[in-house]
């Protein structure tokens, strides 16, 4: 039994939590034989949920596996985290999906909800097994070629329809191909200067029109990875006035960083879709803040060192973001006053859980909830350096910058998988994780 | 001056010095013996990623002259082609005690990632990256241009009032971008005339008037026509028709030539294409400064060499 005091809720209030049997319990009473939390100073925050994380096991085993990154998320303060289906193989059938959830299932830092790709081996020409993938003991709810767009819209139409089935969602990553052949930046200013070629904004927000307008003839649900650009917004803003089931995310170096960075041709800044211009980060701001943009996502894409000591073209497309996203919210969207601490325990885990059917985490704190959560010290402040980053990748655009906040604590399903700061033992994590299975399946029986 | 990456990065007087240093490597090259021993015992490596028999040749007499040892080392049958990346190149050529690296490459900024890099504490000097910048260029350009106006006065002055009139690819071609910096920062003014789909989508913060309209601008007369040369891989991907409309409305054709004056300056950085942007005419006719600028370009490198070599031991 864990008992938490004196943490302050996300709406502000304090109160002290009890965790027993892998959920909340009343706190009444509690307290003698437990271990005992001293979390005063701290915000407490419902276990965080990454809907778009690049996991790169089976096959990319040099970049990340899944405990690896599954250890990054657990230091990020993540509980859950949506594993993309660029893989190797492709996670375009049942026994892969299950591979990826029962590694996580067993390493036991965070779930790992395996995301199933739209096409076969995402070769955007036939769809994958999704019903298939859908059964499967890896329940798949979200379907997504991330890393290329379902550019057919005859395909994505029936993508769109097929997962209503079972309540599925389609999450598009929106670029057209065509219009982003060899694309290494924003076409913009920068890229004019720079010489290198142009990613266009249009080639986001053309896709995201075209498929907001899917979504609504089929009466499917839509969700757009990624949005970049203060176009796609309005897009977004637009959809959602008219009643369209769209859901979408940002990233949180979106959320900060602009394509001024290219400059340096450092290309630790080299994403996909890439970084804009501030115009565009002040618009995804505030289309957080106000609702128009549902949920960050991290993105978190590893690299082996190889793929990023080159010049700039050469360069693999993706920044690590786990370890720092909930720090990357704060001094974003926090510290300039944009959103509470309510709206992020929302957009980094009520909303993502939601868009994934994952259970669990419509309820936080309350007795029986399953007992994910995330202890909190934004008052404290530091140079972001390479010992924060515990997956293998170390390409994060933060080295060497001054990031507020520290996550001092992480419980997945009632155990500990970060104390004082630091990650709990892999062994010990997953005895827990074991234990937690067992007790769960005999209550079930 | 420790590395020559862009022409941005140029102020006027580093210009200037460069231009004028160049004048005097010029006169070396009308003496009987051609050669000053200015870089014995330093080692210039001509490091190419991509083919340019021209600049490469253009480096390796200048290096030559200057009495440095100079080696080649290109892309094609080495490793490079076997994939080794920019890393393990550059470590290999510090291990080897490379003075000064001449890189050309086809990725825009690799000059820029050597230079930033640890892997190499050679000086670096850009011989073209990507659609970036190729600085030596717009050097030998602006040398060009000066030598033309002032002649024996050409020390010390640099290229107010010029009016430059640049025309064709720009969207893909450093020859352009360096000459932009660099004559906006020599006091000339410059005119981009292109279709617009060879022009950037965005040219904020470029300091230079834009049209699309060719006869346009030489009814404008201008000081130097620079004509771009249009590569074979665009002429598929949709940026126009066919060479034939091209030729017509962007090409410098023979009757465009007779309207400019007798003493505008055509420019071309070579190779040319004749036919298409540039008729034999233009190219052949005294206005056309082609040759000058090859002579001028070995010039130029050997006062970059000597600045980035002999220049950084002194200060």
């Amino acid at each position: 039994m864990i008992v938490i005091t004196g943490a302050t809720l996300p709406d502000g209030t304090s109160s002290d939590l009890a965790i027993e049997g892998g959920r909340f319990v009343d706190v009444a009473g509690k307290g003698a034989g437990s271990r005992v939390i001293d979390a005063t100073g701290l915000v407490v925050l419902p276990g965080l949920v990454d809907l778009h994380t690049h996991l790169r096991e089976p096959g990319f085993e040099q970049s990340e596996t899944v405990l690896t990154g599954s250890r990054a998320a657990a230091a990020g303060g993540f509980t859950a985290v949506h594993a993309m289906a660029n893989t190797s193989p492709v996670a375009d059938t049942a026994g892969v999906v299950e591979q990826v959830q029962s590694l996580g299932d067993q390493h036991g830092y965070v779930t790992v909800r395996p995301v199933g790709a739209v096409t076969v081996g995402l070769g955007g020409e036939r769809l994958s097994e999704i019903g298939a993938m859908a059964g499967s003991r890896a329940r798949v709810r979200v379907f997504s070629d991330d890393g290329k767009c379902v550019s057919d819209a005859l395909l994505m139409r029936r993508a769109l329809e097929y997962v209503k089935t079972f309540g599925g969602v389609i999450a598009q990553h929106s670029q057209e191909p065509r219009l982003t052949e060899d694309a290494q930046m924003n076409e913009g200013a920068v890229s004019a200067e720079l010489g290198l070629a142009g990613w266009p904004a249009v080639a986001e927000e053309s896709i995201i029109a075209r498929d907001v307008l899917l979504a609504q003839h089929v009466g499917a649900r839509l969700h757009v990875c990624h949005v970049s650009t203060a176009g796609s917004v309005d897009v977004v803003r637009w959809a959602k006035a008219r009643g369209i089931h769209v859901t979408a995310e940002v990233t949180p170096h979106h959320l900060l960083l602009t394509d001024e960075l290219a400059r340096s041709y450092d290309s630790r800044y080299k994403v996909n879709p890439p970084l804009r211009r501030d115009e565009d980060v002040q618009a995804l701001r505030v289309a957080l803040a106000d609702g128009t943009i549902d949920i960050v996502a991290t993105d978190h894409a590893p690299h082996p060192a190889e793929s990023k000591q080159c010049a700039w073209d050469e360069a693999s497309f993706g920044m690590v973001g786990l370890e720092s996203a909930l720090s990357i919210v704060q001094l974003a969207m926090v510290d300039t006053g944009l959103i509470g601490w309510a709206d992020v325990a929302s957009i980094l885990s009520r909303k993502p859980a939601e868009i994934g059917r994952l259970a669990g985490y419509d309820a936080a704190f309350v007795p029986g909830s399953p007992a994910n959560l995330t202890l909190y010290d934004a008052t404290v402040s530091h140079v972001f350096g390479l010992e924060d980053l515990r997956g293998k990748g170390t390409n994060s655009p933060y080295l060497g910058r001054e990031l507020p906040g520290r996550v001092i604590a992480t419980i997945h399903n009632g155990y500990p998988t970060v104390l004082e700061g630091e990650l709990v033992d892999a062994a010990e994590v997953a005895l827990a994780a074991q234990a937690a299975r067992s007790s769960r399946e005999m209550s079930q029986a | 001056m420790k590395h020559l990456l862009s022409t941005k990065d140029l102020d006027r007087d580093t210009a200037v010095g460069i231009l004028d240093v160049a004048e005097d490597m010029a006169d070396v090259a009308t003496r009987e013996m051609k050669k000053l021993p200015t870089l014995r015992g330093k080692t210039v490596i001509n490091l190419f990623f991509e083919d340019s028999t021209r600049t490469r040749t253009s480096f390796e007499v200048a290096a030559k002259r200057l009495s440095a040892d100079l080696i080649n080392f290109t892309a094609k049958g080495s490793s490079v082609s076997k994939g080794e990346g920019l890393k393990d190149t550059a470590q290999t050529l510090a291990a080897m005690g490379a003075d000064a690296v001449v890189v050309r490459h086809s990725a825009s900024g690799a000059a820029q990632v050597l230079a930033e890099s640890k892997w190499i504490d050679a000086s670096i000097l850009n011989a073209g990256d990507g659609t970036h910048e190729h600085p030596t260029q717009a050097l030998l350009d602006a040398f060009t241009m000066r030598k033309r106006l002032h002649g024996e006065a050409s020390r010390g002055r640099d290229l107010a009032g010029l009016r430059v009139t640049i025309v064709g690819d720009i969207l893909h071609s450093r020859v352009a971008r360096s000459n932009v910096w660099l004559l906006n920062t020599l006091g000339a003014s410059v005119n981009l005339v292109a279709p617009a789909t060879l022009l950037p989508s965005n040219t904020t913060g470029w300091p230079v008037t834009i049209g699309y309209d060719l006869d346009e601008s030489i009814d404008a007369d201008p000081d130097v026509v620079m004509m771009l040369r249009i590569q074979a891989e665009r002429m598929h991907a949709a940026f126009f028709p066919n060479p034939r409309e091209y030729s017509r409305q962007w090409g410098l054709d023979d009757e465009r030539l007779s309207r400019l004056r007798p003493d505008t300056m055509v420019m071309h950085p070579g190779p040319m294409v004749r036919g298409l942007e540039i008729s034999a005419g233009a190219a052949d006719s005294s206005r056309s400064t082609v040759l000058e600028q090859v002579a001028n370009g070995v010039s130029v490198r050997m006062a970059v060499l000597y600045l980035l070599l002999a220049g950084a031991a002194e200060s």
